[in-house]
C-alpha cells in the first residue's frame, strides 16, 4: 500500500512539473531576453551568456514607456474602483433582493461577457471622436467598466450568497445600529470577495489590447501593451527586441505578485463567478 | 428563481429585509399589507442599486451597436468625409463577396474550433491535475494561473521571438526557414499561444465542475471495480455536463475573437488575419468606417448565432438559464 501512494505521488509529481514547465517557460524566455545584451541577444540560446540591465533603464528613461505605464496603472486602476463599486451594488441586489428585472440584468451581463468587443470598435472610435473622449483616460475606462461589469457581478453574487446575512441581524438584535452591523459585521465578511473580484477585473483591464490600440492614438492614453506594439518601427530603439522584454516583464510583475501571493483567491473566484454548477 | 412567486418565498423575503415574520395566525389579507409595503421598498432599492450597472453596460454596448447598423448602412470614409452618404446594404454586399472576408472568416473558424478541442482535452487533464493531485497542488494552481493572468500581448512576443530565426530557441526545430514567414506554420503558432494562454481558464472552469462530483460516488465505482476510464466516463462527465458547456460557450465565443495574437505574431500577414484583424485594419488603417461596422455587425450576427445555438443545443445546461436554482 505504501508503495503505491509513493508510486502515485511520483506520477502526480511528475505531472505537476509538465504543468509548471508548460507554464512557465514563455515567461522565463522574454525574462532572460530582457537581460541579454544587444550583442547576445540573437544568440538564439534560452539563458543568457551576459547579464545585463541596459533594458531597464533604456525604457525607463525614455517617456513613451513612463508614459504608458502611468496610464495603464491609472486607467487600470480607476476602472477597477468604479466597476467592482457598480458590480457590489447590483451583486447585493441580486443575491440579497427579489425585484422584477433581476432576472434580465443577470441576463444582460450574460450577453456582455459573451459580446464581441470588436464589434464596438467602429461604432466606440466614432462616438468618442464626436464627445471629444477618444485618446482619453475616461475613453478606455468605460468601455473597460462595462466589460468587467459582468464578471463582477457574477463573482460577487457567488460570495455575496455565501455571506451569513443573519449575523447582521443578530448583532442589530444586540444593540448595534444599522450602519455598524454593516461596518463591523457585514464589510469584513464581504472583504475578500471584493478584494479578489479587484485582482480578476484588474488582470482584466490590465491585459486589454483591443481597446486600447483603436481608441488611443498618442501617449496621453496610450497603455503598456500598445505602447509595446509600437516600439518597433519609427521609435528611438535601435534594435527595439531587449526594450520591448524588459517593457514585457515589467507590466508581468503585478501579474505574478498577484498570482503569488493570492492564487487561492483567484482560483475560487473564477471557479464561483463563472460557474455555479 | 420561480420560488418567490410563491407566498412561502414572499414571507422569507420579508423576514430577510429585517422585519420580524408576521405571526402566522394573522389572517391573509391583514399581513399583506405590510408586506407589500416591504416589497415595495425592496423593489425600489434593487432597482437603484443595479441601475448603475446595467446603465453603463446598455450604454456602452447596445447604444454602439446599433448605432453600428446605421454605420454600416453609409459609404464612410474618413479620408474622403465628402462622399459620405447613405447606401444601403451595398457595404453588406462588399464584404461577403470579398475574398480577404471569407479568408479571414475560414481562419477565424479554424482557430476557433482547433484551439477549443485542445483546450477541452488538456483543459480536462489541466483540472483533473489541478483538482486531485497529491503533491504540489499549490504551486500546480500558482503556476497555472500564470498563463491566465499574464498580458497577451507580452506573451505573444514571447512566442514570436522564440520562433524568430536567430533569436529564438525553438526557430530551428522543425526546419531552417522562418516559421512566422509561411502561412501553416504561422497558423499552428497562433494556435499554440492561444491554447497556452487560454487553457488554464477553460481548466479552472472545469474544476469547478469536477468539484461538484461526490467522492463517495466515484468511491462506490471503483469498489465496484469501475476502472479510471470508466469512473472519467459514466461519473465524472455526466456530473461536470454543466461546466463542460458553459466552459464551451465561453470558450468559443472568446476564440472567435481572437486579435492581439495574431496582431503581434504575424499582423495578419500571410493571410493570417482573423476577422476582428480585418475589422481593425479597415478601421484604423483603411479608416473607412463603413467597411469597418459592417464587418464588426456582421461579427456580432456570427456570435450571436454561435451563442443562440449553444443555448438551444443545450438548453437549460446553458448558463443564466437556470440561474437562482443554483444555491
Amino acid at each position: 500500500m505504501a508503495e503505491t501512494t509513493t508510486r502515485a505521488k511520483l506520477r502526480w509529481g511528475l505531472l505537476d512539473v509538465i504543468v509548471v514547465v508548460f507554464a512557465l517557460v514563455p515567461v522565463l524566455w522574454i525574462a532572460s531576453l530582457s537581460f541579454k545584451t544587444p550583442a547576445t541577444i540573437t544568440d538564439g540560446r534560452f539563458w543568457p551568456r551576459e547579464w545585463t540591465l541596459e533594458n531597464y533603464k533604456t525604457i525607463f528613461a525614455t517617456d513613451q514607456f513612463v508614459r504608458a505605464l502611468v496610464n495603464s496603472i491609472g486607467i487600470a486602476l480607476i476602472a477597477t474602483l468604479i466597476a467592482v463599486v457598480l458590480g457590489a451594488m447590483a451583486a447585493y441586489a441580486i443575491s440579497r433582493l427579489d425585484f422584477p428585472g433581476k432576472k434580465l440584468l443577470v441576463g444582460v451581463s450574460l450577453l456582455i461577457a459573451m459580446f464581441p468587443q470588436v464589434s464596438l470598435v467602429s461604432p466606440l472610435f466614432e462616438i468618442e471622436r464626436q464627445l471629444g473622449l477618444f485618446d482619453t483616460w475616461p475613453g478606455l475606462i468605460l468601455p473597460y467598466i462595462t466589460f468587467a461589469l459582468p464578471l463582477a457581478i457574477y463573482t460577487l453574487s457567488a460570495f455575496f450568497k455565501q455571506i451569513p446575512w443573519d449575523l447582521e441581524k443578530a448583532a442589530k438584535m444586540d444593540g448595534a445600529t444599522q450602519g455598524q452591523a454593516f461596518r463591523r459585521v457585514i464589510a469584513p465578511l464581504a472583504a475578500p470577495g471584493l478584494f479578489t473580484t479587484a485582482i480578476l477585473v484588474f488582470i482584466f483591464c490590465w491585459n486589454d489590447f483591443l481597446f486600447a490600440i483603436t481608441l488611443t492614438s498618442t501617449e496621453r492614453a496610450r497603455t503598456v501593451p500598445v505602447a509595446l506594439s509600437f516600439f518597433t518601427g519609427e521609435s528611438q530603439f535601435e534594435d527595439p527586441t531587449g526594450a520591448i522584454c524588459a517593457a514585457a516583464v515589467v507590466i508581468t510583475v503585478p501579474i505574478i505578485l498577484f498570482v503569488l501571493f493570492f492564487q487561492r483567491r483567484i482560483v475560487s473566484g473564477l471557479t464561483s463567478g463563472a460557474v455555479k454548477g | 428563481m420561480s420560488v418567490n412567486a410563491t407566498p412561502a418565498g414572499a414571507r422569507v423575503a420579508a423576514e430577510e429585509s429585517g422585519k420580524p415574520a408576521v405571526p402566522a395566525q394573522h389572517s391573509g389579507r391583514r399581513s399583506k399589507a405590510p408586506l407589500s409595503e416591504n416589497k415595495k421598498a425592496e423593489r425600489k432599492l434593487g432597482w437603484l442599486l443595479c441601475a448603475p450597472a446595467a446603465l453603463v453596460m446598455v450604454l456602452v454596448t447596445a447604444y454602439p451597436i446599433i448605432y453600428s447598423v446605421w454605420l454600416s448602412l453609409q459609404r464612410f470614409d474618413l479620408r474622403f468625409p465628402d462622399e459620405r452618404k447613405f447606401v444601403g446594404l451595398e457595404n453588406y454586399v462588399t464584404v461577403l463577396t470579398n475574398g480577404f472576408w471569407w479568408t479571414a472568416f475560414g481562419v477565424t473558424a479554424l482557430i476557433t474550433v482547433v484551439t477549443v478541442v485542445v483546450e477541452l482535452v488538456l483543459g480536462m487533464g489541466l483540472a483533473l491535475i489541478m483538482h486531485r493531485t497529491l503533491v504540489g497542488r499549490g504551486i500546480v494552481r500558482t503556476a497555472a494561473l500564470i498563463p491566465y493572468g499574464i498580458v497577451t500581448v507580452v506573451a505573444a512576443f514571447s512566442w514570436r521571438y522564440a520562433w524568430t530565426p536567430g533569436t529564438g530557441y525553438l526557430a530551428n526545430l522543425f526546419s531552417d526557414g522562418a516559421p512566422l514567414t509561411e502561412r501553416a506554420s504561422s497558423l499552428a503558432i497562433i494556435m499554440l499561444a492561444e491554447i497556452w494562454k487560454t487553457t488554464p481558464f477553460m481548466a479552472l472552469l472545469l474544476m469547478a465542475g469536477l468539484a461538484l462530483v461526490p467522492e463517495d460516488l466515484l468511491k462506490a465505482a471503483s469498489t465496484d471495480g469501475a476502472t479510471a476510464w470508466q469512473r472519467f466516463t459514466k461519473v465524472m462527465l455526466p456530473v461536470m455536463k454543466p461546466a463542460i458547456l458553459v466552459a464551451l460557450l465561453f470558450r468559443t465565443l472568446d476564440a472567435f475573437r481572437v486579435f492581439d495574437n495574431i496582431f503581434v505574431l504575424t499582423a495578419g500577414g500571410n493571410e493570417t488575419s482573423s476577422v476582428s484583424m480585418l475589422a481593425y485594419n479597415n478601421l484604423i488603417r483603411g479608416l473607412n468606417l463603413g467597411i469597418g461596422s459592417t464587418m464588426s455587425v456582421l461579427i456580432f450576427l456570427t456570435v450571436a448565432v454561435i451563442a443562440f445555438v449553444f443555448v438551444k443545443l443545450f438548453g437549460t445546461a446553458a448558463p443564466g438559464s437556470d440561474e437562482g436554482e443554483r444555491r
